[in-house]
């Protein structure tokens, strides 16, 4: 940014971080708490609800069913689809009865609709995140087919997930768009698409593509940057690793599998041995595992956490500057101008450049305050991260001990059967 | 087990000695011991070629001293084996190692090649040594006890070249003309073999693949316990819980190690050497069935022939009661053979099920008392002082 004239001499920094939401609003209704007492013309003041506040009332979001459907897509084409079923119960006391309030099915593109518009709408906060589109770390001799039942089935907890998540989230759980999602199947996408929230999703494209690196970005963002971008690429490479062990130990088990079958072979020929190796071979037909046994989920959806919230986190920290460049004054002061143009320009350009101030003051104060708050709920989800991960490496362990025990237990068995033989 | 031992009294596998134990007719009359180890790279002009030390102690009287210590090489077993079948066709003499590698066969990644052949012969030598047959033939007395040079000379004293291209003509000339009648005994017998073999073979590649599937398990598991310490590096308040998640996966590692090691070293070398008994039997039932049809073709020229039957029907009389010691002698070493057969392959598994067994208690013990740690979230409590 260049000095306009030498004797202006306030030096104008860009504001260190510009919170997105509409372009030409106030103060963001979507910052803060107070959303449900937003003043606005232009906040998503008439997006939040006061009436069912899912906060304070207890509710439990299921995602329960998954079914294949077909249906023509945007183009006419048949396609077939999986659509999941979406439960919403109310509990009025702790130890009553829940009630199902509302149901109804959605599919994936619709989940990813919902998930984007809160990503425009809440810029600050921490929007969980969704199940892949497509299987990433494929086990074993699974395609990564769409629509293979495990891959569905593991999808469709990562719905669940994601509905809980954004339900007991403070500030996104009054939205009424998802209240909507939850209520009303028909003609939800036109509500989503009328509130022009793709339009903002473009200029914010946009915006992220006029940025340059910001003077003082906030340590503790850059910080976090780092963490998150070590914290993926070790999660990820921990997952990989985890499912190529899985791979091999369901590679293992499966040929135990043949000895069961050999065993059966066998001992139609050894009279003396026959029941013996029958039943041996029973046992290690049942110490294969079951596929999903071996699968982990919880890790997995920690990852993407950290995925979504390493996206968010770049943005945060290299910010989005709005800049407005004096150098279109600059021919206007050094053109060919009368001394009175020129003084008359000068006049011009100080109260632009006060007001240039102002809009600074105002958008550095805004920045400050969306720094603030960004930084709460990222303490948040740094504390849910904390807690999920450790719940999750505790059930990790606790997966170990069984499938031991269950190993204790079949080739016990299996001993027992030579030794009596 | 101790497998470099030094010791020429120690059986080279506790099978085998529980072998010894159960199937001597008179088990404390145990009174030959063999080991063969110290193997030795020689090198001349024309080959290189592996000896063994081949060391043997006994009481036996027939023996001139108590105690031997002789170099063999592969051959020489060979050598033997051949002698062995020679003098008693229709016994069932314990099968040899391969002659050549064949791949796939020998699980590489802890023994090399010569370590498993060595573990071999000195099975074999051990079975020699129990058959209350074999014990006693005079070639395996030479093989254990002569001075390396005499035992050449020895061997050539064998039948020679020529009778020996003779016997092999006339074999195949019977062979073609096959068996007229199989008692049923063996006829069962033989079918009995066939299906053997034929699950033996598989359990043989089952338990390969079994190994093969799990070294590779193995090699990728080596990863995890380190890419949770990596993680724990990045964290504060879960690099306790990692860490501990860490070092739960590098034990349980180690052990799967070690339930690897015990799968390759005591099973699959029992279930190969019964694939290689399954030949060794085919072997018996041909020869068996070779001296049943030299009987039929001699009874058959019998039939034809006018004149000199006095000679014939006297070879007819001695085939007859050729035939009769050698279905005995079958008939008898089956028998052992099959009770042999099965306490070896059952106890070699309830072996490798009780390895197993070891293995997920290990494991469940390092996680269980990783959970005690974790003491705090996991019993849902408010949170204890951490051990």
């Amino acid at each position: 940014m260049e000095q306009a004239a030498p004797d202006l001499e306030r030096p104008l920094q860009p504001a260190p971080l510009e919170p997105l939401g509409h372009p030409d609003a106030g103060p963001e209704a979507a910052v803060g708490e107070e959303a449900e007492g937003a003043p606005d013309e232009e906040g998503p003041g008439d997006r939040t609800m006061t009436e069912n506040n899912f906060c304070l009332k207890k509710i439990e979001i299921s995602v329960s069913e998954a079914e294949k459907r077909t249906g023509r897509n945007a183009m006419n084409m048949q396609e077939t689809y999986t659509a999941y079923l979406v439960e919403t119960r109310s509990v009025e006391h702790i130890d009553g009865p829940s009630v199902l309030t509302d149901s109804l099915w959605r599919r994936y593109s619709e989940f990813e609709l919902l998930r984007n518009y809160l990503l425009v709408y809440y810029p600050h906060i921490v929007v969980p995140p969704l199940p892949e589109k497509r299987a990433e770390f494929v086990w074993h001799k699974l395609s990564a087919d769409n629509m293979d039942p495990d891959f569905v089935e593991r999808r469709r907890i990562g719905l669940e997930n994601f509905l809980l998540r954004v339900a007991s989230h403070p500030i996104l759980c009054r939205d009424k768009i998802f209240y909507l999602f939850l209520t009303q199947e028909g003609n939800w996408k036109e509500i989503v698409n009328e509130t022009g929230f793709q339009l903002k999703a473009d200029s914010r494209l946009k915006a992220l593509n006029a940025t340059f690196r910001v003077k003082n970005p906030d340590k503790r963002f850059t910080e976090l940057k780092h963490y998150s971008d070590e914290l993926q690429s070790v999660i990820s490479h921990l997952l990989r690793v985890r499912a190529r062990v899985a791979d091999r130990l369901y590679g293992v088990y499966k040929v135990h599998g043949n000895y069961g079958r050999v065993f059966s072979e066998w001992s139609a020929i050894e009279k003396e041995m026959g029941d013996g190796l029958q039943s041996a071979g029973h046992h290690m037909d049942v110490a294969v595992c079951r596929k999903h046994e071996l699968m982990q989920y919880d890790l997995e959806m920690a990852a993407q956490d950290l995925a979504s919230k390493k996206q968010q986190c770049e943005e945060l920290a290299t910010g989005t500057v709005r800049t407005f460049s004096l150098k279109g004054m600059t021919t206007k002061l050094f053109g060919q101008e009368t001394p009175e143009q020129r003084e008359s320009r000068i006049k011009v350009l100080e109260e632009q450049i006060s007001e240039g101030e102002q809009q600074l003051k105002a958008k550095n104060l805004e920045g400050r305050e969306f720094v603030k708050n960004a930084w709460a709920d990222i303490e948040r989800f740094k504390e849910q991260k904390n807690r999920d991960l450790k719940e999750a490496l505790i059930s990790y362990a606790v997966m170990q001990i069984s499938m031991c025990k269950k190993g204790i237990q079949v080739w016990t068995n299996a001993k027992e059967c030579f030794s009596k033989m | 087990m101790d497998m470099n031992s030094l010791s020429p009294t120690m059986p080279t596998s506790p099978l085998s000695m529980i072998n010894q134990v159960k199937f001597e007719d008179e088990p404390d009359l145990k009174d030959l011991f063999i080991t063969v180890d110290d193997p030795e790279s020689h090198v001349t002009t024309l080959e290189t070629f592996v000896t063994y030390r081949v060391a043997t102690q006994t009481s036996r009287g027939e023996f001139d001293s108590s105690e031997f210590e002789v170099r063999r090489r592969y051959q020489d077993f060979l050598w033997l084996k051949g002698r062995l079948e020679e003098a008693h066709p229709t016994l069932i003499v314990p099968p040899l190692p391969e002659k050549f590698v064949v791949k796939g066969v020998v699980e590489r990644f802890n023994d090399s090649f010569i370590e498993t052949r060595r573990r071999a012969l000195s099975t074999f030598l051990t079975r020699v040594a129990d058959h209350p047959t074999l014990t006693f033939s005079a070639d395996f007395k030479v093989f254990l006890t002569a001075p390396d040079g005499e035992l050449s000379a020895h061997k050539k004293q064998g039948p020679g070249l020529l009778s020996k291209v003779g016997r092999t003509v006339r074999a195949a000339a019977l062979a073609l003309r096959g068996v007229r009648g199989r008692p049923e005994e063996f006829e069962a017998m033989s079918g009995f073999i066939e299906a053997f073999s034929q699950k033996m073979g598989l359990l043989d590649k089952v338990s390969q693949r079994i190994c093969k599937e799990e070294r590779e398990y193995v090699d990728e598991m080596k990863e995890l316990g380190p890419t949770h310490a990596l993680w724990a590096e990045l964290e504060d308040d879960l690099a306790d819980t990692l860490g501990g998640v860490a070092s739960c996966l590098d034990r349980c590692c180690q052990a799967t190690e070690r339930r690897l090691r015990g799968l390759a070293e005591a099973l699959l070398p029992v279930l190969h050497e019964y694939v290689l008994y399954g030949e060794m039997l085919t072997g018996v039932m041909k020869r068996r069935d070779h001296i049943q049809a030299e009987l039929e073709s001699k009874v058959e020229a019998l039939t034809y022939k006018k004149a000199d039957t006095e000679l014939l029907r006297e070879e007819v009389g001695k085939l007859e009661d050729k035939l009769e010691c050698a279905n005995t002698a079958l008939r008898a070493d089956w028998e052992r053979w099959r009770q042999s057969m099965r306490l070896d392959l059952t106890s070699a598994f309830a072996a490798s099920a009780e390895r197993n067994v070891r293995y997920y208690e290990q494991c469940l013990a390092t996680w269980e008392s990783f959970l005690a740690t974790q003491s705090d979230l996991y019993a849902k409590e408010p949170p204890e002082d951490k051990p």
